[in-house]
Formats: C-alpha cells, structure tokens, sequence
C-alpha cells in the first residue's frame, strides 16, 4: 500500500487517453487513480490506518497516576497533548489512536465475513437452481429481522461464555465482530445471485459446461472473476456500516467493555460536554466522518476501475 | 389603538381589584420543565418521581415533611404526638384532625370519609396500588366524626407518620373516585388525569406525557397564595436541555433533575439568570461487594449464592484495601460537583441519624498496600497484578451505562491497579440492570460479578425499612427468584438482632443510636459497602423566581404554594 501511494504521488498524471497497460493490473490501477476522489481516499484511509497502528509507537506518553491526571483535565490541545485531554485528564490522541485501532479492526474484520458469507450465499443461489428459492428465503428472513434487537439478544446470550473462553476483550472484538458480519450479509448476497443469474448464461460459461467443466471450476474461474465489482462496492460499504453499527452497541452498553475506548464510544463520552469541549465530539466525530467518506470513494473508484466497460473510456 | 387602550385598562382594573385583598394570582404564569414528562397525576398509579412531584401541587397529604425532615401539617390543625393524646399510650393508633371548613377544589367540602376511601381504595388488592408501602401494617382508617380520622395499626408502630405524610399518600376525593377503585382504578382515565384536590393548583388540561396546564385553586385554604395564577409543566428533553432553558434562555422558571456535569454547571450558573439547588436526601452512590462467589463455573442456582463464599472478598482486609485506594473527593469533583459529597456511611442524612463515620474520606494508597500483603496477596510473578496460591487479584466491576459512572469506573479501576488489583468492566444498561428480571444474568440483584456501583436511597427520614434491606432473610437468591434488597447477601445474625430491636424501640434517640450502629456494622466494620459519594438531587430555578426550598423528604414543590415572581 506504501510505496503504490508513493508511486501515485511521483508519477505522472493520469491522461484522457492512458496508453496500452501491460497488464489488467495496471489497468485498474491507472483508472483506479484517474478518480481523484478515490484517491483521496485511499489516502486519508492510509493515514489513519498507518495512525492507530504506527502512531502509538510514535506517541506513548507516560501513564499519570490519578492525581496527576486530575491536574490536567479537559485541557484544550497544546503541544503536551495534541488533542487536549478528556474529562479524567487522559491524552485525547492516544485514546484516538486505541480507539481508532478497535473501530477499525471491527469494520474490516466485519466487513471481510459479512462479504464471504453474502457473496458465499449469492453464488450458491444465483448458480443452482435448486438452492435459490430456501437461500434467498433466507436472506428475506434475515432483512426482515430487526437488526438492533437481534444483536442484543446475540450479545446477552453469547458474551459471557464467548468471554470465559477468549478474555474478555478478545471475547468482546469476536463477539461483535461476528454479530455484524452475520446480520450484514445480505446486500451483498443478494447483489452476487443477481450478478450470478446474468453470468451464468453468457456464451464462455456455457462455453465452459460444455466441455465438461465442474462447477466448482466455472464458479472459481467465470463467475467469481466478473462479481468482484459489485462486491467490493457492497464490502466498502460494509465498513462504513460496521463501524457505525458498533458505535451504536458502545452506546447502548453492549459492545466493549467501558475501558476500552473506540470511536463510537468516545463520541458518547463527549455528548455531554460538546458545548463546553466541542473538540471532544469533533475528533471522534471526524475520524468516524473520514473513514466512513474515504471508504466510500474507494469503492467509487474501485467500481469503475473494476468494471471493463468503463475502464480505458 | 383606543380600543386596544381600553382593553388594556379593563384588564389593569382587573387585575388590580383582587390584588386590593389578596395575592392570589397577582404573579402570572409559572412555568416548570420535567426532564421525564408526567403521564398521570395520580401518585397511587405511578412508581414514577416526576408524576409524584407534579400531582403533589394539586393533591395534599394530610402532613408533609420539610427541609429540615420535620413534619408540618398540612389538611390537619396539628401533628399528633403521645404529647397531645393524638397518638395512643400504646402506639396502636393515630389520630388526625382536619382543619374546619377545608374545601376541595370544586367548593365541597373534605371531611373523614375521604381519608377513609383512600386507604380503601390504595388498599384494594386489586387496585394495583403504587404506594401500598405507605399503607403498612394499617388495620383500619375510620371517620370518628367529620373532621377526625382515626388509624388503627396491626402492630405497635414507633413511627407512625407514613400513613397520609408526604407525597406519596395524599388524599383522593371519595366523590371523584369512588367508581375508580380496584380493577377499575387505571380505567379511569378523567379521575387520573385531572383529580380533585385540595393543593394551590388545580388541573386545567393535561396532555399525557407532553404538558399539565394548571390554574390556582380558587378554594386553597390560604386566601393569600398561591401567587401565580396559572402554572405549567412541560415534559421531555433531557437533564442538560432542562437546565440550559432554566439557566440561559430563561424559558422556564424551575427544573426538576438537572443532573449535568460539574463543568457545565458552572458555565450555566456563569450566565447569571438562575442557581441550582440540591437537596441532599439519602441517595449514596456505593460500590457493593459480593460476599458469594459469581464465579461462571458454578451450576446455574448455586452461582452468587450464599453456598459459595467469594474467593477474594471474603477477606475483610481485601475489603477494606479496595476501600482505602479510593479518594472519594476525586470523585465528587469529576462526577458531580456541587452536587455531591464524599461519603463514608449508607444513611448520610438527616444528621441525626447520621453516623459520625469518616474513617474513609482520606485516601491511603500505601495502608492498602500492607494491609493486601498482611492478607497474603503478593506479586510473585512480577506482572504488576497480586496472586495467592495461583489465583490472581482480579475482579469484575460492573455498572449501568452512564457517563459519570464510567468515570468513576476508570478512575476506581486506575487506583485499584496501584495497589496491585486487576479490575475488569462492565456496563449495563440501566433497563436491564434495574430490571429486576430473574432470567436476565446482568441484573443487580442477581449480581453476577465481584463489585457493582449503584445508588440507592431511603424513602423516609426514618431509615428502619432500608436497615432492613441487610438482613439475612432479604437476601436474593434462585428461591426468591432472585429478588430482595440484601444484593450482597451480607449475614450477620448480630445484625438482624439489632435491627430487631429497632423495630421494637420507640425512643427516638436509642433509634438513632442503633441506627448508626447497624450503618456501621455494613460499613466501617464489615466493609460490605463501600459508600463513594452522597449524591443530590439537582435542580435549577430561574432567579426571578423566589420561595423555592428545595426539599429531600418530600415533593421537591411541597411548597410550590408559596412561590412568587422576584421583582
């Protein structure tokens, strides 16, 4: 990811008419980065993973005792603390920075099942026949569900033995983790069997049954291949929606454990004080903001760059 | 423009005529804002603060209670004591005496059959009564004549002022209800919403959970009062929206529960147009230690039951190490400011029965220390954390969701990591926790965990009741399907004893005395309890109105009658 940025920023601009690529990976890559949003995006996206996973290397103030920290409350940023402190006289940055770590751990790591299971359920409805009518059923179930309610009966039920046997953080991310990706599948399942319908009748699969392919092959090689455009917009999507989700289980006293700060969380935690330290609410506020919004970009991006009809136009 | 002149004259002479012999009405409009909106003004049918506090401007007890926790009449020409013959030589019944010519709102006048419905009718058994607490141990209320009500108890009662005292019993008009008792009793929508009363106010129009509009009652036994001619209470918002419309915009002239953050508070009061108030009644927020193991390896039924002694906590000295790495003013200066006060006793109010207990108010990180290493907990692994025979000092702090209780939680968690405790937390949310449903794992009375934060509070001055939520028998467990009051299932025979003899005591200073003994037997000599902060209810008055004495015993407007509009 490192140097391909670099290269972005040092190499030439993209031009109307980009000359003949040398392979379908820089293709993308040059229609990737002729969608000035995406690359954006993709760069505020980099810094703030390269923040919550290098900063704290960077950034590791001394931990205060109590009562040195209860000199130092809500103080407003300054060189000793980038970001001021909170109202217990913690470093804002660092807490932003832990925070940032869990919030978007859970979003990709949400992300990564929900799209497995979605595009999983999508293939094997769209590709046989006999599947499609109980898969998608299914999938009417599960958007018929009332998201919130279902996630909280899951978290009663399941965190206190998940908790015994993980700890109770690790226990917690895989807990709420799961929760999303297993409730956010849909969409994207749905999307894929569509896709799946239209391909399957295309000259190269029937091509390729007809020489006696096995389906496994045909799914792998044919179809696979020509779904990846709608699922990555569906799976940066779902980041967006993953991180939010988990806000909303934080605050209801569900999600983390209250000593493990994410962005959600410490939005929570400043609502009361906005009007006094608006900057409480705004860094958290931000931080969700951007990589809801670079997100989206990238799938904006990867969307037409992944798409043959419009990449080279 | 003549027209509108004359109007405005008409109205000047209007307005001014009642003036010539009384205030009544002589102020406007007072304007009040619940956080919470009122649903019902009937406190019979409603658990809920806010209904409480707005039905107290338009229906009366017979005595209220004020600042101080002293009674004061309130429908009767006196309280009555063994002095004056009103309470019998052998404490088996009361009797009250109605002020001559007191008239309900709609001009009839209230005599003995009325407090007779209405302890009928709280009484019901199938009336569903909200207040059934204040009618304990009654055996009969009678009319010995009009004006005189006779209560005549099962049992001898040291303290019989519960029955028709404070906002919680006030007296229904037997013509108003008499159709409404019983099973009919939530059915009657009209009687609930806008009942007769004999307060300052009566009810004008009221739109459930939204706005009670009341105007002053013509017949209040003052001539004089009240000063405001119409009042209204507007529900919903939140604590920080209710203050901010009392103290910057100036859009109400009272809040009720404005519970904000120090911070904000002294912003708010900064802006000059109004003060908070706080009455300090007994709400302590604690942290309760389990005496029974929670521990998830135990059977379903014996888990956090009395059959399991807690592995760690069954020490006094551990006890009593987690209690002194806590420095209380700490926390009453993130949490709650001029709203709280560290606190080291259970009963914190009234003073008389306060216990002089302040052993912990200062914080001693290294006593802790010792007194950790005295009980056999050492760092033998060097990991930061103290262990014994392979067992680790780690214990589970749960709470309800709440921005200053997770304060309090990291901080706890901080200090109790410098003696060398490892604190795992938990938030609840305060539906569940509070809930009291025996199948939920996360309820306070179930008490899955090693330590849990709350608040909790006596209703009265008198705190026998609440003593008696730490007796054995009250304990929570699978049989009582998890409910009871003894959520630490603290169990002391030396205790029941004591508390045994004070029910049966009825010199006021031997029940103090034992009323501080059996405070201190939960708290400095058994550290079952550890008291953090004596908390206040906060509230917010606008500076141009003038009278308010905020009260902790009763009804926060108990004296909304004598409220006026500063000029």
């Amino acid at each position: 990811m490192t140097d391909i940025s670099a290269q972005q920023t040092g190499g030439p601009q993209p031009t109307s008419k980009p000359e003949k690529p040398a392979s379908a990976r820089s293709a993308i890559w040059a229609q990737f980065r002729s969608h000035k949003g995406a690359v954006f995006g993709l760069a505020v996206l980099g810094f703030l993973v390269l923040a919550v996973l290098i900063g704290p290397w960077i950034w590791h103030p001394e931990k205060l005792s109590v009562a040195q920290a209860m000199k130092v409350r809500n103080q407003p940023p300054s060189l000793q603390f980038p970001l001021g402190t909170d109202q217990l006289g913690r470093d804002m940055l660092q807490r932003m920075m832990q925070a940032g770590k869990v919030s978007l751990a859970v979003g990709f790591v949400a992300m990564i099942i929900a799209i497995t299971f979605g595009t999983l359920i999508g293939v094997l409805a769209g590709y046989f026949r006999r599947l499609d009518g109980p898969l998608m059923r299914m999938t009417d179930m599960f958007l018929a569900l009332p998201l919130i309610p279902l996630l909280l009966v899951m978290v009663m039920l399941f965190r206190d033995d998940i908790a015994r046997t993980m700890g109770p953080e690790l226990g917690a991310f895989s807990l709420i983790v799961f929760a999303i990706g297993i409730t956010s599948w849909m969409q994207a399942a749905r999307i894929v069997r569509g896709e799946v319908l239209a391909l399957k009748e295309r000259e190269y699969v029937l091509a390729a049954r007809s020489i006696g392919a096995a389906p496994h092959r045909i799914i792998l090689r044919h179809i696979l291949p020509n779904v990846v455009s709608p699922v990555m917009v569906a799976a940066t999507l779902g980041v967006a929606e993953a991180i939010i989700t988990e806000s909303v289980l934080s605050f209801l006293g569900l999600g983390f454990p209250p000593d493990f700060p994410t962005w959600g969380r410490l939005l929570f935690d400043g609502l009361q004080y906005m009007q006094l330290y608006p900057e409480r609410v705004i860094w958290p506020g931000l931080a969700i903001s951007l990589t809801v919004l670079s997100v989206n970009y990238i799938g904006d991006g990867l969307r037409d760059a992944l798409d043959p009809r419009i990449r080279g136009r | 423009m003549k027209l509108r002149t004359a109007l405005l004259g008409a109205a000047a002479a209007f307005a001014m005529a009642p003036a010539a012999y009384a205030e009544r009405g002589a102020d406007g409009e007072v304007k009040l804002t619940f956080p919470q909106a009122v649903s019902i003004m009937n406190p019979y049918l409603s658990g809920g603060t806010k209904d409480i506090y707005a039905s107290s401007m338009v229906l009366e007890p017979l005595a209220g209670l004020d600042p101080d926790g002293t009674l004061v009449p309130k429908l009767v020409t006196e309280i009555p004591t063994l002095e004056n013959g009103g309470v019998s030589a052998d404490l088996m019944s009361i009797t009250w005496k109605l002020i001559p010519g007191l008239l309900w709102s709609d001009g009839t006048p209230v005599t003995a059959d009325d407090a007779v419905f209405t302890a009928a009718y709280c009484m019901d058994p199938a009336g569903g009564c909200a207040q059934a607490t204040k009618y304990d141990g009654v055996a009969s209320v009678e009319a010995v004549d009009a004006s005189t009500i006779k209560i005549t108890f099962t049992a001898p009662k040291p303290n019989p002022y519960n029955t028709f005292v404070g906002a919680l019993s006030p007296l229904l008009q037997k013509a108003q209800f008499a159709a409404c008792q019983g099973a009919a009793a939530p059915t009657c929508t009209d009687q609930n919403s806008m009942p007769v009363g004999t307060g300052p106010f009566k009810v004008t129009g009221f739109t459930v959970n939204d706005t009670v509009s009341m105007e002053a009652n013509p017949n209040y036994r003052d001539p004089a009062k009240p000063a405001f001619a119409t009042a209204m209470i507007k529900g919903g918002g939140d604590a920080e929206s209710s203050a901010r419309a009392v103290m910057e915009t100036g859009e109400f002239d009272y809040a009720w529960n404005t519970q904000i953050p120090p911070d904000s508070q002294a912003a708010m009061t900064a802006a000059g147009k109004g003060q908070f108030v706080v009455a300090f009644g007994t709400l302590v927020e604690r942290i309760e230690m389990n005496t029974t193991d929670p521990s998830p390896d135990l059977p379903e039924g014996e888990r956090a039951t009395a059959k399991h002694p807690h592995p760690i906590l069954s020490d006094i000295k551990v006890r009593t190490a987690l209690s002194k790495a806590i420095d209380r003013s700490i926390l009453v200066e993130v949490g709650y400011g001029a709203g709280g006060n560290p606190t080291c006793n259970v009963i914190p109010a009234p003073a008389a029965w306060a216990s002089d207990n302040t052993g912990c108010l200062t914080q001693d990180i290294e006593g802790a220390k010792a007194l950790l290493d005295e009980a056999g907990w050492t760092d033998t692994d060097g990991d930061g954390i103290r262990d014994k025979d392979g067992k680790k000092l780690s214990l589970l702090y749960q709470t309800t969701v709440n921005p200053i209780r997770q304060d309090f939680q990291a901080l706890v968690k901080d200090w109790w990591s410098e003696i060398g405790v490892e604190t795992e937390l938990k938030a609840i949310d305060p539906g569940v926790f509070f809930g009291g449903d025996a199948g939920s794992p996360d309820t306070f009375q179930k008490f899955y965990a090693d330590v849990e934060m709350y608040a909790n509070n006596s209703d009265s001055p008198d705190p026998e009741s609440y003593l008696g939520q730490y007796q054995c028998k009250n304990a929570p467990r699978p049989e009582t399907q998890w409910q009871g009051e003894n959520i630490n299932r603290f169990c002391d025979p030396a205790y029941d004893a004591k508390f045994a003899e004070l029910q049966k005591t009825t010199d006021l200073a031997t029940r103090q005395t034992l009323a501080k003994q059996l405070n201190d037997m939960v708290t400095k000599d058994s550290m079952t309890v550890i008291p953090l902060v004596h908390r206040g209810t906060l509230s917010a008055h606008s500076n141009a109105l003038g009278g308010v004495r905020i009260n902790s015993w009763d009804s926060e407007l108990w004296n909304v009658a004598d409220w006026f509009r500063v000029k």
